[in-house]
């Protein structure tokens, strides 16, 4: 479980952390999403005890670590497991030497080492690779390893740092899987700087946006994308207007978003059915956050009973973001 | 004229002579690697973006590595004349000519010890500080291992400066390639013998270079493991 409070950081009198409050909550993963330049790699340094905030408080499990030093600091860093942004491995080590190597600061002895990395190598799939060295690692596979250095001393909280900015869609499937086995299989908690929703999409369970150092929406990613407002549902929900339709054919036309497999399934033949109105999908599709399958639908309603079935598909779970035809306000 | 200096008494004057230069050189390679390489760790830790940023102590250490550099090695070599005998119980000879040597040193493998440190990643540091290293360990087992291969090199670069350096040697009677090449062979008219030392001299820095590759190649690892 990591809370940030109030953190504050400035280089050289410009501001890079304005007051950022945020929490993970323990076993999930938060993505840290912005534009370049917002202070994201900041704070991720800040957690990982590479540089110190000039105020607010980081708490991993609850306690304070940013006043720490020497043993103590040292101690802490251990709890943390870090995958920096870009390549950080040693080129002069197997990929199995790298992951043993918060092994050897933590003072394993080498028997328990060897069976530890052994481990990692198999969590991440690369048991085949141990003898093999960075350089003759594909990029994912670099990371993979970075990834299985960072958990070697069983920490409870993992960071990473922009993990597949440098990858192909393809291996960037297969390092947030590993991220992904970490959280469900370790429990530990996960925090992932990004620029490419496509990692919030896949495995994130709460998303954090972050602009000028500052926290513009934290929230968990289904809840948000609820909220046509947000910039999360902006970005990760399938455009509804891609088609233009004619709206007079409809006496209602509206956007509903709809969250998990029964709703996704099941509510709008129901609302249909209940209501006796004709529900045609003019637009949206249909997406996948993590598991979850979620559609941001356009509907075209003909009946009288039209609003009621909107009204109806607002209580049964699903949102109905805006009515783009008929009376405003029907729901939700 | 007299007669050529026979060749058996050339190859004579070698030997004794390449003894001396490699007891020399390689005693005071020893010394100043021993004692520049923590000088050069020094440099590093405190330099900005350094592990133990002091610009105070970097500064300072600066000043001197690069005065120390800057010293003729011929200046050092009667300078510290007292101090040698203070050391070695003698200013004359190959072993006091070993203290200007090893200390003209120290600065040099100093710096190049400094900027090939500087040359390891800030990325793979930091990666080693967050698996809660110690400093020492950083030191040992990122600094320096990632580098070894261009340290090794580094060393192989101070032996050949050295053997330059102790070309100076017959200053106070410490002998040598150098000397032979220079008493025997340039004052003395002696073609044979200054030519024979050239020759000689270039066959034995290359070899020594060659090594120096070698070995450097062998201890990095990224090259020679199978996929
Ligand atoms: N070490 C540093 N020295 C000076 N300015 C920095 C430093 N690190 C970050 N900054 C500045 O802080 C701001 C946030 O940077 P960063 O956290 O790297 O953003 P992001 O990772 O979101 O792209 C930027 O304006 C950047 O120039
Ligand atoms: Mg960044």
């Amino acid at each position: 479980m990591i809370t940030v409070e109030n953190l504050t950081k400035s280089f050289q009198g410009v501001s890079a952390l304005n007051g950022v409050t945020l929490d993970v909550e323990a076993g999930t993963v938060l993505g840290v999403v912005g534009p370049s330049g917002a202070g994201k790699s900041t704070l991720a340094r800040c957690v990982a005890l590479l540089e110190r905030p000039d105020s607010g408080a980081i708490r991993v499990d609850g306690t304070d670590i940013t006043s720490l030093d020497g043993s103590a600091l040292r101690a802490a860093r251990r709890q943390i497991g870090v995958v920096p942004q870009g390549d950080s491995l040693l080129r002069q080590r197997t990929a199995a030497g790298n992951i043993a190597l918060p092994l050897e600061s933590a003072g394993i002895p080498g028997p328990q080492r060897r069976t530890r990395v052994g481990e990692l190598l198999d969590l991440v799939g690369l048991t085949d690779k141990a003898a093999s060295y960075p350089d003759q690692l594909s990029g994912g596979q670099r990371q993979r390893i970075a990834v299985a250095r960072a958990l070697a001393a069983n920490p409870s909280v993992l960071l990473a740092d922009e993990p597949t900015s440098a990858l192909d869609p393809e291996t960037t499937g297969s390092v947030l899987t590993v991220l992904d086995r970490a959280r469900a299989e370790l429990g530990v908690t996960v925090l992932i700087v990004t620029h490419d929703m496509g990692v919030v999409r896949k495995i994130c369970d709460d998303v954090a946006v972050l602009e000028q150092g500052r926290v513009v929406e934290h929230g968990k990613v289904l809840d948000l994308v609820n909220d046509v407002a947000s910039r999360t549902s902006s970005a990760l929900l399938p455009a509804v207007d891609l088609n233009p339709i004619n709206e007079s054919s409809y006496d209602r036309v509206a956007d509903v978003v709809l969250v998990g497999f029964a709703a996704v399934g099941a509510l709008l033949p129901e609302a249909a059915h209940r209501f006796g109105v004709e529900l045609n999908i003019v637009g949206g599709g249909l997406t996948r956050l993590g598991e979850t399958p979620v559609a941001r639908f356009r509907l075209g309603l003909n009946g009288e009973r039209s609003d009621s079935a909107l009204e109806w598909i607002g209580e049964a779970g699903g949102s109905v973001q805006r009515s783009l035809k008929g009376p405003q306000g029907v729901a939700a | 004229m007299r007669s050529a200096t026979p060749w058996s008494d050339v190859v004579r004057f070698l030997v004794e002579a390449t003894g001396e230069t490699l007891y020399m050189v390689g005693v005071s390679t020893v010394i100043a690697t021993v004692l520049g390489v923590p000088v050069g760790v020094w440099l590093q830790l405190t330099a900005k973006g350094g592990l133990r940023p002091n610009a105070a102590v970097h500064r300072i250490l600066s000043f001197v590595t690069d005065l120390g550099r800057s010293m003729p090695f011929i200046v050092l070599l009667v300078a510290l004349t007292s101090v040698t005998r203070l050391l070695v119980g003698g200013s004359i000879g190959s072993t006091a000519v070993i203290v200007p040597l090893a200390v003209g040193a120290i600065p040099f493998v100093g710096r190049l010890v400094q900027n090939i440190l500087s040359e390891v990643h800030v990325t793979v540091v930091e990666a080693a500080i967050t698996t809660g290293a110690s400093t020492l360990r950083i030191v040992r087992s990122v600094l320096i291992r990632e580098s070894l291969p261009a340290l090794i090199n580094a060393i192989g670069v101070t032996v050949i400066a050295l053997i330059g350096y102790s070309a100076m040697a017959g200053v106070i009677g410490g002998g040598g390639l150098g000397d032979l090449a220079i008493r025997e062979g340039y004052q003395r008219f002696n073609d044979r013998i200054l030519w024979s030392t050239v020759a000689w001299l270039a066959v034995l820095t290359t070899v020594i270079q060659f090594g120096f590759t070698r070995v450097a190649a062998a201890a990095d690892r990224r090259r020679h493991a199978s996929v």
